[in-house]
């Protein structure tokens, strides 16, 4: 089976500043304020619309402040669309949040864990408000605690749980329920490389189970490790979708083949510029040249040809392939660390 | 309805409050029992009290110990739960209407409230001595003053604990419990204001002042106190009101 996500037409505008920097709204002597308010009215979202297929891992990449979060949130019935509709399977996510909310596992951005409790009884509780029987709980609570690396800390108080454990017991929390969609706010964040790596086999293994996985991440080879298909996210539209590779070679000349000839001149240049599929030559130095180019491999049989007729010996040969990161800037102009 | 997950946030709930049971009775209750020692035990000892003051006092510190606890309850954990850390949000993932959380709480209020309602009894009794008349012969009106009571506390815990950030506690004690408390007709009955005409009728915007003459009339009714009806049905308005403001105000804060 597994479960798509289809979100269409989605707009949110936040209208009031958000809730910690109001101050903690409601209890105030300040008098009420006549005439028009005013209110600072921020566009989030702007009419995005995609679909996430059953069982994939789907990622949502995007710079700070694009609307990763707050898709996510919508998705997951912690913040209230301005207009638009999202499905979980065949649930107006709106309209049966209970139905919606049983389906689904959620890691936030910040780890929101119950800081009354100890990580175990973190996960047990978890289990419980979906239902599991004790015995259950127990069982998935030791496996994810062994799996997270948690086990000798399963009885400690969270608070005083460093940054990647929480991250780590957040994410074991969202599968303790064994949900079908699980839904990762910039998961890796906070983890040490080790981590990071253990975390992406954990993904790996539970989208084999049929899972549907949607993650965000500002890491372009996170997107490209693990993401079968990626929306790129900006300023609140999605700016490109697709599979990680239909994405890179869709931008054009975005591959660069790095080269070593025995020697570079104007005559050689020439010569690669004419070869179809080749947008650009630049020289680096006596002996080494950049070509920009549509594609990658297939040019290396006209490029040896064309270098042999004029006289030039190639010594080395190195492909590029189009990032992400070249992906972004190609989309927005911006670079995606900037 | 979902009575599993329902039972499950319950659940959580009394093993919080279990880990910190100690300090929570303290701070509910020990304030109410300072004051019955002093006014219960040393004033009426030394002839300053009359020994009817004992009676009269008791379910006036129920009231109030009652208050403290659902009010607390409720209001300090959500207050905590809600700031950035967002740590009531696994419990709004939850498979259940969001509103039943915030019934959950007011239930989980309304048994510390009704507990520390009770413990009071024997504790004041126990810290006034001899002379303490209560009459136990109209259990049915006690125990709905008392659910009421309960009621009133959680939900008023409820309203406050989602209308005030972190950085109010302090001003949400000192601007809303202790006026209320002072004005509470807990420590004297409300017939006791008849010489002040205008704070007579200004005090029953107090919710307490039922809470503390209902109880009183349940518990010592030689004492002068409202007529049960009237207590009633005042309690049973203001928590219908603060319920559904508490419930409102709890959508508003739990979805961005
Ligand atoms: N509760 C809120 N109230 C007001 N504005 C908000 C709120 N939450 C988010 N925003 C705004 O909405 C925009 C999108 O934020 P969002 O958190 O979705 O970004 P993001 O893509 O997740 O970024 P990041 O990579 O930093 O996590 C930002 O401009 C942010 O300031
Ligand atoms: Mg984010």
């Amino acid at each position: 089976m597994g479960i798509g996500i289809r979100i269409e037409n989605l707009r949110k505008v936040f209208d009031t500043p958000p809730p910690m920097a109001a101050g903690g709204a409601g209890f105030s002597f300040a008098p009420v304020r006549k005439g028009p308010k005013k209110k600072t009215e921020l566009v989030a979202l702007d009419g995005v619309s995609f679909e996430i297929r059953a069982g994939e891992i789907f990622g949502l990449l995007g710079p700070n402040g694009a609307g990763k979060s707050t898709t996510i949130g919508i998705l997951t019935t912690r913040t209230r669309p301005t207009s638009g509709r999202v499905f979980i399977g065949e649930f107006d996510v709106w309209q049966q949040q209970v139905e919606a909310k049983r389906l689904i596992g959620v890691v936030p951005q910040r780890p929101n864990l119950d800081f009354a409790l100890t990580a175990r009884e973190i996960l047990t509780f978890h289990g419980a408000y979906f239902g599991q029987s004790s015995k259950v709980r127990e069982q998935h609570a030791d496996r994810l605690l062994e799996q997270f690396k948690l086990t000798d800390r399963a009885t400690h108080m969270v608070r005083t749980f460093s940054g990647g454990m929480m991250q780590r017991l957040s994410i074991a929390r969202a599968m303790m329920h064994d949900p079908e969609v699980l839904f990762l706010d910039e998961p890796s964040a906070g983890l040490d490389p080790q981590t990071r790596l253990l975390l992406w086999e954990i993904i790996r293994e539970y989208n084999r189970q049929g899972k549907t996985i949607v993650l965000t991440t500002h890491y372009m080879d996170e997107a490209d490790a693990l993401c079968e298909r990626l929306a790129i996210i900006d300023h609140g539209k999605i700016i490109a979708e697709g599979t990680p590779q239909g994405l890179k070679a869709a931008i054009p000349g975005g591959y660069i083949i790095r080269l070593r000839f025995n020697r570079v001149d104007a005559e050689l240049t020439s010569e690669l510029s004419a070869i179809g599929g080749v947008t650009q030559v630049r020289v680096l130095d006596e002996t080494g040249a950049d070509v920009y180019a549509d594609r990658g491999g297939q040019l290396i049989g006209p490029i040896v040809n064309a270098a042999q007729d004029a006289g030039f010996e190639v010594h080395d040969v190195h492909i590029s392939e189009p990032s992400l990161e070249n992906l972004f800037l190609h989309h927005t102009g911006r670079s995606l660390r900037d | 309805m979902n009575w599993k997950t329902f039972f499950a946030l319950l659940a959580r709930d009394r093993h919080v409050v279990r880990r910190n049971l100690i300090p929570m009775l303290l701070q509910n209750l020990l304030q109410p029992l300072l004051f019955t020692f002093v006014f219960g035990r040393v004033m009426t000892a030394s002839g300053m009290m009359p020994a009817a003051y004992k009676s009269m006092l008791l379910p006036g510190v129920m009231a109030i110990s009652m208050v403290l606890a659902g009010v607390q309850a409720v209001a300090m954990p959500l207050i905590t739960e809600f700031q950035f850390t967002r740590e009531i949000e696994d419990r709004l993932l939850a498979p259940i209407e969001i509103g039943w959380l915030a019934v959950e709480k007011i239930v989980a209020g309304m048994i510390q409230a009704m507990f520390a309602g009770l413990v009071v009894i024997p504790a004041a009794w126990l810290l006034m001595g001899s002379g303490v008349h209560l009459d136990f012969g109209r259990p049915f009106e006690f125990l709905a003053v008392a659910l009421l009571v309960a009621l009133f506390s959680s939900s008023g815990g409820l309203a406050l604990g989602c209308s005030v950030g972190q950085t109010q506690i302090g001003l949400m004690f000192s601007l809303v419990l202790a006026p209320m408390m002072m004005f509470g007709c807990a420590y004297y009955p409300w017939s006791a204001l008849e010489s002040f005409p205008v704070l007579h009728i200004a005090v029953l915007v107090n919710p307490l002042v039922y809470a503390s003459e209902g109880l009183r009339g349940a518990l010592v009714p030689n004492v002068p106190h409202m007529n049960t009806l009237v207590v009633i049905g005042a309690l049973a308005v203001i928590d219908a009101g603060l319920l559904v403001l508490g419930l409102r105000k709890f959508r508003q804060k739990a979805v961005s």
